[in-house]
């Protein structure tokens, strides 16, 4: 598909290209082209190189040589075959991975047996270990095998991959796109320094952040992975989703465990798989608690809740996701969320922002009409994590957390109090109020009782620490690769026209808004720059009034002087609603685009779970025919009933995932249409609101050179 | 396009103007045409083709000859600078397969018309250089002046060669170092080291404010750049997106096109009304400045000849020639003077006049632009606000 892609831009700049620059065009857009796809290579084959020393040799020999020939375009467009290489090296992998889950998955039923018989032998001294230990037990919840073998992998060899091993990895997207326009530039000249503006608009942002992010992990990578590395070959480690594993570092969660019952009837299998082990884990975690790990206390205080309100299980989902959206179709929740005084708490490394979060509503499902707590960023982080675990995997759009920033938040906690800094609050205090008004707005978010935890009660039972956030950050990145690699490894045959037409528009949206993003960024960062010239050129006009021996000229240049400071003031404010207003929003929907993504991505590994079990059924069948026509029944009959009995469950296997992909197909649907009427409905009242700046800020324009022209026409 | 900068009797006696204009590869020739009544003209009415260079050649003919040195000699016109502008549409020309046939054609036009602007500039300052000259009750009688103005063919001067260009540079270095000394004489005439403080502390001042100003002027241009690129953008996303927000965003899309071409129109004429009024003066106080040295050269002379003569009288010898050489000082210096002051007045009078007329051009520019663009977001969300 990415290919496709690319060839298609290739063409349309092929067909653009004039007299001129055909050539270098044309080179260009390759370039460009890779680029990206080598960032995202290095995305995916960066992290997940854990999973094959040949990944890691191809990473490593792929970044030599960007570093030795970045410069020139031969050179970077063989550091471009060679993410490819590295892509198709992983891929590679990765169908060994698959090899290789499809035994655990087989020895996961010998598993189920070994209670009864002896596992394969071959298999038993590496996984039977391992199986007892595995730590989490939310792993029941989810159930797509795809996952399963990616995290897994990447996992059991992440102790073996060093913590800054990711870094070098990643920040390489933004170098390739540098690389791209920086050699570019050389040979083509202005193109390059257009593209590189244009090519990589969050680089500023997100490169620092990311690296932070990683180098702050790094102390608990250790720590983190230690809990996890216990968990590689368990037999079904499938229901790790990215976020989850917030949760897993974070210890059991005796209230899910609970809730095993509830969905014995829909994940049978998992459940029943789980249940075999659960009795071990136990004992098993308590004894080494990760040092970053909070323990988990206070789960009577969820418990009883979660089963009075009866909405949380998943299972129930099912059956009242639709009241409850029928009901919230139409119209809005009465409910209005703040965020408000932030408020520095703690000093030196550990301090941290605490935000109040106000809400006021008349639903009933809050205890109060008007109530407010203090949390921190984590926090927000933890509710989106938990969030996303529930509902990403069954179609749901839920809108992403603001970004992670260690640069501004060290800059906040070691700072004095300077204007970046109470800007950078500010920025996260908006961003984090909007993403809270999303959640809420989301019918089915809006019951789930964490989120209402979160803003109802006092003491949010689980604390989330910020460090175990960010090691799952990094997992999280891990785990992303993961997904992009499966993605490319999943040719899924669309069937759905709906479906291709919309994931194609999203990615052209998705291409737009981000053009137009680092368009309306530019602007914030001129219009900043006019502001501060402005102020110079006051200063100036004054000094120069000052100097002026005419007395009329002088008091006219005096007054231009003010004219102008107060222009610089509106200069200001009006690139504070370029960026708050106009910039912040199209911010947003890259990341919630992002996230309708990934709901797309849900939607093909559930086909592809689904694509595999048929494959299975096929090869039971299969099996059973050579039985049966082997005929021999005394000494197979055995073996007969066995295969019988398998086909019996792959059946149902095959049934479940069909439900589930039209299932998850139709809550798509659904969740697209409402998040096309948000958007449209956000994007109308924002840019609205933006224009509404402007024509203040002309308003204000005019009244200052009214009352100037005056001035100028008295020199006399 | 009329000169602007500075105030100038009309004065049907001689008038000078640049019909036309013509850029080649690396020179811009100018058409100069004369309307006279003089009688040391042939003709009432001519022109002559010039070059930059020619017009340099005229205004050191004026810095060299003597005669001259008791006015401010009219600031030359600073060199036709094309080679950014020329290179960025060079450039768009190379880099022309990477964007889109809208956003091509967009930022060919906007090249153009900044070239377009420099090139205006250009002349509009050659033009004011030629009818300062015009307007000088003396400048006006010179010969040079008047070949320049009706010779018909090449004046065939060069530009300075590495030698002179060389003794330039020492000459500079030695004038701001006698300019160092003569700095220090106290002067007789308060009026005259009025001027001289003044001229100094305003030099300095026009010099920080035309740059700021020229900073100014540039990032607001850069703003109106960001604006067509959102306008673009949004009318890529107009006729892209699936919802009926498309026809929201083409709307917005070209109100953002407007809006840029009136922001555009903001920093252009910033740039002329203001940085270029600046920039004149930081010229022609530099001018000023120039006189000022000139006269101060002449009192010490006259000093030391005054001196000189003193000794000789003591000494008793060639009395008669530091007699003649006091006299010559003292008639060079009161010449300087007396004009000197005429001219300092002049320039005020004309550095007022010029900054009225600019400040006030420049308030009611503001104004109507402002106002356009308010009218223009205005009927915009009258639109968008009626559609939702």
């Amino acid at each position: 598909m990415r290919q496709g892609k690319s060839r298609k831009d290739l063409r349309t700049a092929v067909e653009m290209v004039g007299t001129v620059g055909r050539a270098c065009g044309r080179g260009f857009r390759r370039g460009c082209g890779c680029g990206r796809d080598l960032g995202r290579a290095m995305d995916v084959a960066g992290p997940v190189t854990g999973v094959s020393e040949g990944a890691v040799n191809e990473a490593e020999v792929c970044e030599g040589r960007r570093t030795k020939h970045g410069k020139s375009r031969r050179g970077f467009e063989k550091g471009c075959g060679c993410g490819r290489g590295c892509v198709r090296g992983f891929r590679r992998d990765c169908q060994r991975g698959r090899g290789l889950e499809e035994l655990r998955m087989r020895h996961g039923k010998g598993g189920k047996r070994t209670l009864t018989r002896t596992p394969t032998p071959s298999l038993t001294p590496s996984l039977t270990p391992t199986r007892t230990r595995t730590p989490t037990p939310s792993l029941t919840r989810t159930l797509t095998p795809t996952l399963s073998l990616s995290l897994p992998l990447s996992l059991s060899l992440s102790p073996a991959l060093p913590p800054p091993q990711p870094g070098p990895a990643r920040p390489l997207r933004s170098r390739a796109g540098g690389a791209a326009g920086g050699h570019v530039s050389a040979g083509a000249g202005p193109e390059g320094k257009m593209a590189a503006e244009r090519e990589p608009p969050p680089l500023g942002e997100t490169r620092p952040a990311d690296l932070e992010e990683l180098e702050d992990g790094e102390d608990l990578f250790t720590s983190t992975v230690s809990t996890l590395e216990s968990s590689p070959s368990s037999p079904e480690p499938a229901s790790l989703p990215a976020e989850d594993l917030s949760t897993n570092s974070n210890g059991p969660k005796p209230a899910e465990i609970m809730l095993d019952g509830d969905r014995e009837d829909l994940f049978a299998e998992a459940t029943e798989e789980v249940s075999l082990d659960s009795p071990e884990r136990d004992p098993i975690l308590s004894p080494e608690p990760t040092p970053a790990v909070t323990p988990v206390t206070p789960t009577a205080l969820i418990a009883p809740r979660m089963e009075s309100k009866s909405v949380t299980a998943p299972v129930i989902f099912d059956r009242s996701r639709e009241e409850i959206e029928e009901e919230a179709n139409g119209d809005m929740f009465d409910i209005e969320i703040n965020v408000s005084d932030p408020e520095k708490v703690g000093d030196g490394m550990n301090a941290y922002m605490a935000y109040r979060v106000t809400t006021k509503t008349s639903l009933s499902i809050f205890h109060k009409n008007e109530f407010s707590v203090k949390r921190r960023f984590s926090d927000f982080l933890g509710l989106h994590s938990k969030l996303a675990t529930k509902y990403m995997h069954i179609g749901y759009i839920v809108p992403p957390a603001p970004e992670k920033s260690i640069v501004g938040m060290t800059k906040v906690k070691v700072g004095k109090e300077d204007s970046s800094s109470t800007e950078f609050v500010e920025k996260r205090r908006a961003a984090l109020e909007r993403y809270l008004q999303r959640t809420v707005k989301h019918p089915t978010l809006l019951q789930d009782p964490d989120l209402r935890q979160f803003l109802e009660s006092s003491e949010l039972p689980r604390a989330v620490n910020t460090q175990a956030l960010s090691g799952a950050g990094i997992l999280r990145m891990v785990n992303k690769a993961a997904d992009a690699v499966n993605k490319m490894t999943i040719k899924m045959n669309e069937s759905d026209a709906w479906f291709e037409e919309k994931q194609q528009q999203f990615e052209n949206l998705d291409q737009q808004l981000r053009k137009l993003h680092s368009s309306v960024e530019a602007l914030v960062c001129h219009r900043k720059e006019l502001s501060a010239n402005t102020a110079a050129f006051a200063k100036s006009a004054a000094m120069l009034g000052n100097s002026e021996d005419h007395t009329a000229l002088s008091r006219a240049l005096s007054q231009l002087a003010e004219v102008e400071e107060k222009i610089d003031q509106l200069h200001q404010e009006q690139a504070f609603a370029d960026f708050y207003v106009f910039s912040e929003l199209l911010g947003d929907y890259i990341r919630l685009i992002a996230a309708v993504k990934g709901v797309f991505d849900h939607r093909m590994k559930c086909w592809q779970k689904w694509q595999d079990a048929q494959v299975t059924l096929q090869k039971k069948r299969e099996a059973e025919a050579k039985l049966q026509l082997a005929n021999k029944p005394d000494k197979l009959q055995q073996a007969k009933d066995e295969i019988k009995e398998e086909i019996e469950e792959w059946e149902t296997k095959v049934q479940q995932g069909e439900k589930d992909f039209e299932q998850i197909s139709k809550t798509i649907r659904k969740e697209v249409g409402r998040f096309e009427k948000e958007r449209v409905k956000d994007f109308k009242t924002v840019i609205i609101e933006y224009l509404e700046s402007l024509v203040q800020t002309q308003q204000q324009l005019i009244k200052y050179w009214e009352a100037f022209l005056p001035e100028a026409k008295a020199i006399a | 396009l009329r000169a602007i900068n500075v105030d100038l009797q009309t004065d049907a006696a001689l008038q000078v103007d640049i019909s036309d204009a013509l850029s080649e590869r690396d020179k811009v020739k100018f058409t100069v045409h004369t309307k006279s009544s003089l009688p040391n003209f042939k003709q009432n009415e001519f022109s002559v083709v010039r070059q930059h260079e020619e017009f340099i050649w005229l205004h050191d003919s004026f810095v060299e000859n003597e005669d001259y040195a008791g006015y401010i000699i009219p600031p030359a016109p600073p060199r036709p600078d094309f080679d950014a502008s020329r290179e960025k549409l060079q450039k768009l020309g190379e880099g022309e397969g990477s964007m889109t046939k809208e956003e091509f054609t967009k930022m060919k036009q906007e090249l153009e018309a900044e070239y377009l602007a420099i090139f205006k500039k250009t002349v509009a300052m050659h033009e004011v250089f030629l009818c300062r000259v015009a307007a000088h009750p003396i400048l006006r009688k010179d010969l040079n002046f008047h070949v320049f103005l009706e010779y018909n063919q090449d004046l065939s001067v060069r530009g300075k060669n590495k030698k002179e260009k060389l003794e330039d540079f020492f000459k500079n270095m030695v004038k701001s170092a006698d300019g160092v000394i003569v700095s220090g004489v106290k002067d007789v005439d308060d009026f005259f080291e009025h001027e001289r403080t003044f001229l100094v502390e305003y030099h300095n001042r026009v010099k920080d404010a035309s740059a700021k100003s020229d900073k100014m002027t540039r990032s607001h241009k850069n703003v109106a750049d960001d604006y067509n690129r959102i306008g673009s953008s949004l009318y890529a996303l107009g006729t892209q997106d699936s919802t009926d927000i498309c026809k929201f965003f083409l709307k917005v899309s070209e109100l953002f096109d407007k809006t840029r071409k009136i922001e555009a129109r903001v920093s252009a004429d910033e740039d002329l009304k203001l940085s270029d009024l600046l920039k004149y003066y930081l010229r022609e106080s530099q001018a000023a400045k120039d006189l000022l040295y000139r006269r101060s050269r002449s009192l010490v002379d006259y000093e030391n000849a005054n001196k000189a003569l003193d000794k000789a009288r003591a000494k008793n010898k060639d009395v008669l020639q530091a007699e003649t050489t006091q006299q010559i000082c003292c008639q060079k210096f009161e010449k300087i003077s007396e004009s000197a002051k005429q001219e300092l007045i002049d320039f005020k009078t004309r550095r007022v006049a010029a900054f009225r007329k600019n400040l006030v051009e420049l308030a009611e520019l503001e104004l109507k632009h402002a106002k356009g663009n308010l009218q223009l977001l205005q009927s915009c969300l009258a639109v968008l606000n009626g559609d939702t």
